[in-house]
Order: C-alpha cells, then structure tokens, then sequence
C-alpha cells in the first residue's frame, strides 16, 4: 500500500475537481498529463526486465480505484494496461495517453483525450490513432476475446473507487442538512438508504478486487463477476447520492455529478451488468458442477 | 469506508479439509429428496451431527484442551461451505458450535467451558439461544423474563419465543434481566445457561407456514437454577449478546439458504437445454461470487480475533438479499416458461424456500435493524 499514498496524494494535487472541469471543457490536457507521466505509475505493471515496477494487477487495483475516486479525466489506468500489454508482446510503446477499444463499434471513455487507441482482437495487438477510428476505421470483429475482460476490471474498479468517494461524501452531506430541525442523517428512511449504499460501494470493491486477483490473462469469468456487480452497484449508488443531496447535486457547480455522471459511463462501458451476466451465464449452463464449486473454480480460481 | 473488509484468501492447510469434509457426506445424503435439503440450517438429524462430531468436523474453532479441532474461522468456513451447498442437516448442533461454545469459552468459567464444550465437540449437547419475549423482538433490551438471586444461584421465570430449535435442544443460553427493570434497558441483562429439563421449564412448538416446526416458545415457572448458571459477568449480558451474533452473522450461511434451490433450478435448465435465463444465472454467479468473497473477508476478521459487529451487519443484509431474491426470481423464470414441464421435487423445492424465504432477514436481526447498525457505524444518527 506504500504505492496508493503517493500516487493518491500525486492525484489529489494534480486533479482537483476544476482541474477535472477545465479538461471536460476541452482546456489543454496536457500539463495534466505530464504531471501524471512523470510520477512514473504509468510503467506500474510493465515488468521489471522492461524497465517497468513489474507490479501484479491485485497491487494496481487500488490505483485504479484511486482514478476513479478522482474522476480522473485521462486514460491514466487504460494507459498502464495497454504499455503492459504492448511491452509484454515486444511492441514499441508510444508515448502518451492509450484509450482501449473492446468494442467494433463504441467509442471507448476518453476517446478526445486519448494519443492512440489499443486494438486486440484476441490474437494480436494494434496501435491506431483516435481520429481514425472516430471516423469509422474498423476495430475487429473479435473485440470482445481480446481487451474487454482487462477493460472491464479497470472500469469496475474505477466504479468501486468513486462510489466509496460518493459514500463518503454523501454520508457527511447527510450529517450537515439540517431539516426538520436536525440532519437528515437521523432520519430512518435516510439512514436505510445510505445503508444500502455502504453494502453496493463495498460490493463493487471485493468484487473488482476479486477480478484484479489473477494476472494480466485475466478469466472471462472473473472479469464477468468483477463488472456486472460493479455496475449493478453504479447505478444505485449514484441515484441514491442524488436522493440524498436533493437540488443542489444535479447543479453543474456541485461536484457530485462529475462522480455520478463518470459512474454511468463506466456502468456502460466495456459491457454493462447485462453483458457480463449473459455470458457469466452461458459459462456457468456449460458446466455440470454445483455452484459453490463453479464459482470457486472459475471465479476464485479455487483460493 | 469498511477498508478492513478487502479481499482475503482461504488458507491452504484449511482448504485442505475440504475432500476430506466431502468424503464424510459422501452417501449419508444422497436418499434425501431436494426440499429436504433445501431446510439447509434447519434440517434437524441429531444422528448425522453426532457423526460430524465423531469425524472432527465440529468444534474446529475451539481449543483442543476442550475436545476442538483448534483450526480456527477459516476451517470452519470451509466445512460449512460444504454442508451447506451439499444441504446436509446440520441444524442439531449449528448454534452450539457457532455460539454457544465460543461465547462459554470466551466468558465461561473453566467448570463451564469443561463441562459444556467436549460435549458440543461431540455434537452431544444441543443448545438454543433465548432472545426473543412476545413483547421483545427488535427491542432486545426490553426483556422482561427476570432471574433473581436465591441462596444457592438463581430463580427464573418468564417466557422466551420464536426459540429455534428449542424442543430438541439441552439447553438454552438465555438473555434475561438480573436487576433493574425494563425501563433500564441494556443495563442489569445477564446471559445465563439454563438446562431444558429442569422442572418449571414448559417448551412448545410453534409450527411454521411450511407446517415445520423449527421454533418455539419456552416458559419457566420459577425455575431454580445454580450458581454457575451465569455465563460472563452479571450484568454484561448485552455487551456479550453483541460480540456473540457478530459470530451469527457474519458465516456463509447467510449466503447459502437458497443454493440448493440454485442448483436444481440450474440442472433444470440444463436439462430442458435453456440458455434463454443465462443473464439470471449469470447475474446469481456474480452476486454469490462477491458475497463469498465479502463473506471470507469477515472471516479473516474473526480469526484476526476481532469483532467485526458492523461489517458481519453488512454481509449479512446482502447476503439474506440474495438469498431471498432467488426464489423469486426461479419462480417467475420457470412460470414464465408454463408449458415446459418441472419436476414435482424441483416446484416443492422452490415453493418452501419461496415460503420460508422471509425468515432470512428475521433471524439473527432483522434487515431494517442491520441497517440501523450500519448507519452508525458509519457515524450517522
């Protein structure tokens, strides 16, 4: 953990919420992004014989919930994955931010702000660059063997990240509103709520850590569990952090929605819950052993 | 919030229990029909407890000077895990050895711990737990059944209700006032032993919407108990009453109630060749995945030797969530589908957990309870 604490710190400094909102009204990225390079994280799961830190994905996660929890504007996490990836198949590793691309279609987050896009369709990788494939280059039909399962435990643990900040943050709005003559933080049905939302934030967090425990070849099936639990979680933690704050939160100038809008996006990025589900699903229908067993097996990979 | 609560592995010497715990149930199950095993922790064979005894499948928490297995929570998990998903009856010893023996050892005199905790080991000495009156459920610190001081120990009277499993257990840990009155509240409870033959004691079984009778009520009609009735210190009876359900709750059987319904429905699909209900069962493979993971990171607590009141609240209100959502979710997916045959064991199955499902965030703390800890823990009211 002696890593979260310098790069939380790096964060907190570098990306504070008008940092966020200036890059989102398409001021330069750039100084952002050099401040971010130079920290030195982005080689974080390249290995150590590639002149990388040669971190597990289970060390890095904890960064990538950190990126969440600051609704970093920048591919930063998609950027360590994609120079792990490249450096691992003996690739050039260009400089600057790395968007993934797991679908033929969709525009990954951080398309604008991205130098390169990752392609991989499950038998090799590609670099192109974001302007073509927003025009229409084709990514390969064979996404979804490739990337998604790597993209998908980055935004899960993006969403565990910003909805333990939410978390945070909603409870002492709740402590401070003062109506009826007391905070609404004593109300029952308020406390219920927040309840609730403490169990999906710390849900979407064993759940990602959960998909971050293997290596870089990551099961689809402990990706699927990662992702659909994170963004099941998304959804309701983000519309109970608005119950709770009432008018001001949907207000531009609340820095709630930059937490709740990016908890949608990654909800819907790389395979919503549904996705996840349906192929979770198809995996488990294929198997005659009881459940406990399978989930053991494939998702825990028997520990 | 909850950092404590990360992700933690099984260790591999406990992993290692786990053919041997297969091997045991291997057979002893196999002629019982599917909504028997559905009771889960509420299938009563004293028989098949006292064989886990025999076998050194019960006390794996508890110290070897008093007949366990002194393994710890994480052997203890494993075991369970496969009792659990296999539907074994475990009822019989279930509180005992998850907390009765732990809190006697914890709080109990050398004399108490020796004669009571060979005897759970043994799955021998069945225990209940006395919480609820008819005017005390939620509100546990309003009790009333009061115990008063007598020359050689105590005398009882009052009523407990809803007791699980009373009408065949030994003996019942009960929380009773032993000063003050109601209106003091946590103050003046004590836990106390009390022994279920004794004269004075009356149990009735209540029977249950499933026609089971798994619970009960209990009178006692001046009751004259010993000395060493008392477990722990006169008075801390609720401090201890909390330390003890963070064992209660926090345990894979707060995951698994409905995992045998799971699984039948699974095989049902498999059979009929449906992947149209692939996201439902994906969705139950992700859910129970994540609260396995949470449920072990608990565990990791208790062996840690704490007392993880708040977080065990936590999985516990998720996990009886998911219990209770699959049997509703099965019974709509297999009448949404009303001319494709089901098996008359599979549709018992589903109906008695559909029926007994709302027990799940009954006992043990009620959800809108668990709740209320949680909210507080998180500093709110």
């Amino acid at each position: 953990m002696d890593l979260l604490e310098p790069f939380t710190r790096m964060l907190a400094s570098a990306c504070p919420p008008a940092v966020v909102r200036a890059v989102e009204a398409g001021e330069p990225w750039e100084p952002l992004w050099d401040e971010i390079a130079e920290s030195g994280f982005l080689d974080a799961l390249v290995a150590e014989e590639r002149g990388g830190a040669g971190l597990p994905l289970a060390e890095v996660e904890p960064l990538f919930e950190a990126l969440g929890a600051h609704a970093v504007p920048l591919p930063v996490g998609e950027t360590m994955i994609a120079r792990a990836l490249l450096s691992r198949a003996g690739m050039a590793v260009p400089d600057g931010p790395v968007a993934l691309a797991s679908s033929a279609v969709q525009a990954p987050p951080c398309l604008s702000v991205a130098r390169h896009v990752l392609i991989d369709d499950g038998e090799r990788l590609q670099l192109t660059d974001p302007a073509s494939m927003a025009s229409g280059t084709p990514v390969p039909r064979r996404a979804e063997h490739g990337l998604r399962p790597l993209a998908a435990v980055l935004r899960a643990a993006q969403i565990a990240g910003a909805a333990g900040r939410l978390l945070e943050t909603t409870v002492a709005y709740a402590n401070e509103r003062v109506q009826f003559g007391k905070p609404i933080g004593r109300q029952q049905a308020l406390q219920q709520n927040l309840a609730v939302m403490a169990e999906d934030a710390v849900a979407a967090r064993i759940a990602a850590r959960l998909g971050c425990a293997g290596e870089l070849d990551l099961s689809v099936e402990a990706a699927a569990s990662a992702k659909s639990v994170a963004s099941a979680a998304a959804a309701r933690v983000a519309t109970t952090a608005h119950a709770v704050h009432g008018a001001i939160g949907i207000s531009a100038e609340c820095d709630l929605q930059l937490l709740t809008r990016r908890l949608h996006e990654w909800r819907l990025a790389d395979g919503s819950e549904g996705y996840w589900n349906a192929r979770l699903g198809l995996l488990r229908l294929g198997t005659r052993e009881g459940s406990v067993d399978w989930v053991r097996g494939a998702i825990f990979q028997a520990g | 919030m909850f950092d404590t609560l990360t992700l933690a592995s099984l260790p591999p010497e406990d992993e290692a229990l786990r053919p041997r715990i297969r091997e045991f149930l291997q057979g002893r199950l196999e002629s019982l029909p599917l909504d028997r095993r559905a009771r889960s922790w509420q299938g009563f064979d004293a028989g098949f407890s006292r064989a886990l005894g025999e076998a050194g499948f019960l006390g794996l928490t508890l110290p070897r000077a008093y007949g366990g297995q002194e393994r710890g929570p994480f052997a203890r998990f494993v075991v369970v895990e496969e009792l659990l998903a296999a539907g074994a009856p475990v009822a019989a010893h279930w509180i005992a050895d998850r907390q009765s023996a732990p809190l006697i050892l914890h709080y109990g005199t050398e004399a108490q711990r020796r004669q009571y905790i060979p005897a759970i080991c043994r799955g021998e000495a069945l225990f209940c737990i006395g919480m609820s009156e008819p005017g005390s459920g939620s509100d546990l610190a309003s009790v009333r059944t009061r115990a008063e001081r007598t020359a050689s120990g105590w005398r009882l009277n009052g009523q407990k209700i809803w007791t699980t499993n009373a009408a065949h257990s030994h003996y019942m840990i009960a929380l009773v006032r032993t000063s003050g009155a109601a209106g003091d509240r946590q103050a003046g409870l004590s836990q106390l032993i009390v022994d279920l033959s004794l004269p004075g004691v009356t149990v009735r079984p209540i029977v249950d919407l499933t026609g089971d009778a798994h619970f009960a009520e209990v009178f006692f009609d001046n009751v004259d108990l010993g000395e060493d009735a008392l477990v722990g210190q006169e008075g801390e009876g609720w401090k201890q009453v909390t330390a003890e359900l963070a064992f209660e709750r926090s345990g894979p059987e707060r995951i698994y109630s409905s995992v045998v319904l799971l699984d039948a429905w699974i095989a049902h699909l498999q059979a009929a060749g449906r992947t149209d209900a692939a996201p439902l069962v994906g969705q139950f493979m992700a859910e129970l995945a994540a609260l396995r993971a949470m449920s072990i990171a608990c565990t990791a607590r208790l062996a840690r030797g704490e007392s993880p009141v708040v977080e065990a609240s936590l999985v516990k209100d998720q996990g009886t969530g998911f219990e209770q959502a699959l049997p509703l979710a099965i019974g709509d997916d297999l009448a949404a589908h009303p001319d494709d045959p089901v098996s008359p064991e599979l549709y018992r199955t589903l109906l008695y957990v559909t029926h007994i499902a709302p027990s799940f965030s009954l006992r043990g703390g009620t959800r809108e309870i668990l709740r209320g800890i949680i909210a507080r823990g998180m500093g709110l009211r």
